[in-house]
């Protein structure tokens, strides 16, 4: 009798041990590989599949981005503004930094630079240690969960023009583009964030939120080159209080603004220089307009 | 009465092995019905990324958490200044594993008895051991104390909780707004790129990599282990993706034992460099090569025939060195392989060198004084090297392979060979000359781990692992010729590894 239960005992521990993996299995199951997986992006040379990214965003991202791509992670419920701003929701379809105008879809490559670039002062890091395959399948992952993407195209990418000299008629030209265009309402005269309308702003999901300051060195959200500072102007960050300009500043004048801003910046650059030497002072809000 | 003690220990058996099976269905079912995958501890907690992001299967570091190491435990997202954190956040992680475990050693030397008393003679017998046992527990808190400046501290403890500090240090990152400027301080790991403390094993010799810790049979330098935690400074420099890495260590020959208590006055450089290569589907490769260069002292001044610590001189050199490579055959499949050639001074090679007896851990278990039996040897004025003597060398490789299911189930395997090259001869074999398989090692692991759940405040794994040793000429000698014998031992684990 205590043989027989000895025998059975053994068997069913046995058994145990060599189940356990299969507990694995079974929490994948559970992983939603079903939707869009024929989703596909294009980076350069390089086509990336949905269903390729399954594991590297289980991995990597889940944990903030949720199961669905709504933002809705595990991690999301501690994330809050101002410190830090919840995970995007994929599902939206409406994604900040993008080469195309403001409203349409955004570029696989831009997808792929976001995944690539990180963003500051956020809890999304650079992710630039993933291959460029792994990282375009995961642009095509983040693509199968939003509706949008499968009815609709990208914009065209804006055009940049070439990016002209830096003199001090330009910074004071930008310093009146920043004073019409009134952008010191909400970053400050100074650029510091500080701005009337500062702290009443939110989001398109009604989330408080902050603007850029410009001055504690941090690097903007979408880049840091020139050429990404004026995209920002021209395209507008989708889903946030700040809007395209593309109506309102001329391709000349958002070059100057790029400049202006520079000189708010706490990196040395010829822009602060020429401040400098201009004794630039900030626009004044109670000023005419046109004498700000 | 002998009769009665072994049926007694047939029932202690019997209710254990039931016992056992019972616990493991129980186990069983408690993991099958654990949630998905959630996952972070300390830093995770901080940054809310799962254990994944950083963790090929924790504790090893996949590239991303290789990253974030190199960078000084900053995501470099602006965030990283403990200012932004919670005020109550407090970066502190324990890890301990229960386990249980059985080990079995071919060749012991045990007294003999006739009727019921020692009778003076002895056998050679297998000695097999089983039982439920605690590993040690490790305190880690590391972190920033301001941006690109950081910390680790890690106070470890044996299995009765005598503790040593295993690593203490402090970094400086990214100085002149560059990645290839950080330097540490401290008590730290060289920079191995298969890291051992980050080992994904457990038992006894599978728990630790042979390559990094190969001694010839006689030799008396502790200090070219690699895989030990040293004292001293390290640079290290880095592309801004990771790909390509170099360091350059210098740390007292002290095998990381503190006090300048051994070899003091003799330093050892430890350098390393690879390059990563981004292969598509592949995944990232990365070849790159170490080499580590020292002195360490053979010579100690002695008060009353013990030898002083802080004392050593008459240093003699040592090398190390070798080649690395991490693939990856997709998603799935990876394969490290580490080579090492190594060589000692010839006075090392006759047992010179440490003249403390240590625990491994950074303490002193013994001093002793020379040349009283057992104890160190040491290189005192007018001392001569037996005829034949000569410097060791030997050549070893490490494969170690691992099939990751998920991020959550990981397969390992690993196969590591030692072959002496050279052997020390002279008084090592007694004046004759060694056999020149004296002291090789081949050993093989296998087993995996499964996290049953992971979250970004504390991480289980169900551990299970056997492993193979098998070392020529380091058995008890025959009784009977004299002859030096082979010994093999293995070892089966089953923990349950968590850290909080």
């Amino acid at each position: 009798m205590r043989t027989r239960l000895r025998k059975w005992s053994l068997l069913l521990g046995a058994a145990a041990v060599l189940a356990l993996p299969l507990t694995a299995w079974a929490q994948l199951s559970t992983f939603d590989l079903e939707k869009a997986l024929n989703a596909e992006s294009h980076v350069g040379n390089l086509t990336g599949h949905a269903k390729d990214a399954a594991a590297p965003y289980r991995r990597y991202c889940v944990g903030c981005h949720g199961t669905l791509g709504d933002g809705e992670g595990e991690n999301a419920a501690w994330m809050e503004a101002p410190l830090y701003q919840k995970p995007r929701n994929f599902q939206l379809g409406v994604f900040k930094c993008r080469s195309t105008p403001t409203g349409t879809l955004p570029a696989d490559q831009d997808l792929y630079d976001a995944i690539t670039r990180g963003f500051d002062r956020s809890n999304m890091p650079q992710w630039n240690t993933l291959t460029k395959q792994e990282r375009t399948d995961l642009v095509a992952w983040v693509k199968h969960f939003s509706p949008r993407f499968a009815t609709e195209k990208p914009g065209t990418p804006i055009t940049i023009p070439p990016e002209p000299e830096v003199t001090a008629e330009r910074i004071k030209a930008g310093r009146d583009v920043f004073a019409r265009v009134q952008c010191w309402k909400c970053h400050g005269v100074q650029g510091m964030a500080n701005g009337p309308s500062a702290s009443t702003l939110t989001d398109d999901l009604g989330r408080p939120i902050a603007p850029f300051n410009f001055t504690d060195g941090t690097r903007p959200k979408c880049g840091d080159t020139d050429q990404d500072i004026y995209r920002i102007f021209m395209t507008g960050l989708d889903g946030t209080p700040m809007p395209s300009f593309a109506d309102n500043i001329k391709p000349e004048e958002a070059w100057d603004l790029v400049f202006y801003l520079r000189t708010f910046m706490s990196q040395k650059s010829k822009e602060k220089e020429l401040a400098k030497q201009l004794a630039l002072k900030p626009v004044d809000p109670n000023a005419p307009v046109g004498q700000q | 009465m002998r009769v009665s003690s072994r049926f007694h220990l047939r029932n202690i058996f019997q209710f254990a092995t039931s016992f056992a099976a019972v616990a493991l269905v129980l186990a069983s079912v408690v993991l099958t019905c654990s949630p998905p995958a959630n996952a972070l501890p300390a830093f995770a907690r901080k940054y809310g990324l799962r254990c994944s992001a950083c963790h090929e299967s924790w504790p090893m570091l996949n590239y991303f958490g290789q990253k974030f190491k190199d960078n000084g435990y900053q995501l470099m997202n602006d965030r990283d200044a403990p200012i932004w954190q919670n005020p109550g956040y407090w970066p502190v992680v324990f890890r301990i594993t229960p386990i249980w475990h059985r080990v079995s050693v071919g060749k012991v030397q045990v007294d003999t008895y006739t009727n019921g008393a020692p009778d003076g003679g002895q056998a050679v017998q297998r000695v097999s051991s089983s039982g439920f046992d605690l590993s040690g527990l490790d305190f880690h808190t590391g972190g920033t104390l301001e941006k690109n400046i950081s910390f680790y501290l890690l106070p470890s403890s044996d299995p009765t909780g005598a503790f040593h500090f295993e690593q203490v240090f402090v970094r400086f990152d990214n100085i002149f707004h560059s990645s290839w400027f950080n330097f540490k301080l401290g008590r730290f790991e060289l920079d191995n790129l298969l890291s051992e403390k980050r080992i994904l094993t457990l038992t006894g010799n599978g728990g630790v990599y042979q390559t990094y810790h190969f001694i010839p049979v006689g030799d008396g330098n502790i200090f070219g282990q690699i895989g030990d935690n040293q004292l001293g400074i390290e640079y290290l420099g880095h592309s801004a993706d990771d790909r390509t890495r170099i360091s350059a260590s210098l740390v007292s020959s002290s095998d990381g034992n503190v006090n300048l208590s051994t070899t003091a006055n003799a330093y050892t450089g430890f350098f390393t460099g690879s390059q990563a290569f981004d292969l598509g589907r592949m995944g990232v490769q990365r070849i790159g090569f170490y080499a580590m260069a020292g002195q360490a002292s053979t010579y100690y001044l002695t008060q009353g025939g013990v030898p002083l610590g802080g004392s050593g001189i008459g240093n003699r050199s040592f090398s190390r060195e070798g080649f690395v490579g991490q693939f990856y055959f997709g998603p799935h499949v990876g394969l490290t392989v580490v080579t090492q050639h190594g060589s000692d001074n010839v006075w090392f090679g006759q047992g010179y060198g440490n003249a403390e007896a240590t625990d491994g851990n950074g303490g002193t278990t013994a001093t002793c004084s020379s040349p009283t039996p057992g104890c160190p040897l040491n290189n005192v004025p007018g001392t001569t090297l037996a005829s034949g003597a000569q410097a060791p060398s030997w050549n070893g490789v490490t494969f170690e392979g691992h099939y990751i299911y998920s991020p959550q189930l990981i397969f390992i395997s690993r196969y590591e060979a030692e072959r002496m090259s050279q052997q020390a001869n002279g008084d090592v074999c007694g004046g004759a000359t060694c056999p020149t398989n004296l002291g090789n090692i081949s050993t093989y692991t296998i087993g995996f781990r499964y996290n049953p759940f992971m979250t970004s405040r504390a991480g289980l794994a169900w551990h299970n692992e056997y492993n193979w040793l098998h070392q020529d000429g380091t058995g008890p000698a025959n009784l009977v010729t004299g002859a030096l014998t082979n010994i093999n031992t293995s070892e089966i684990l089953l923990g349950l590894d968590f850290d909080f």
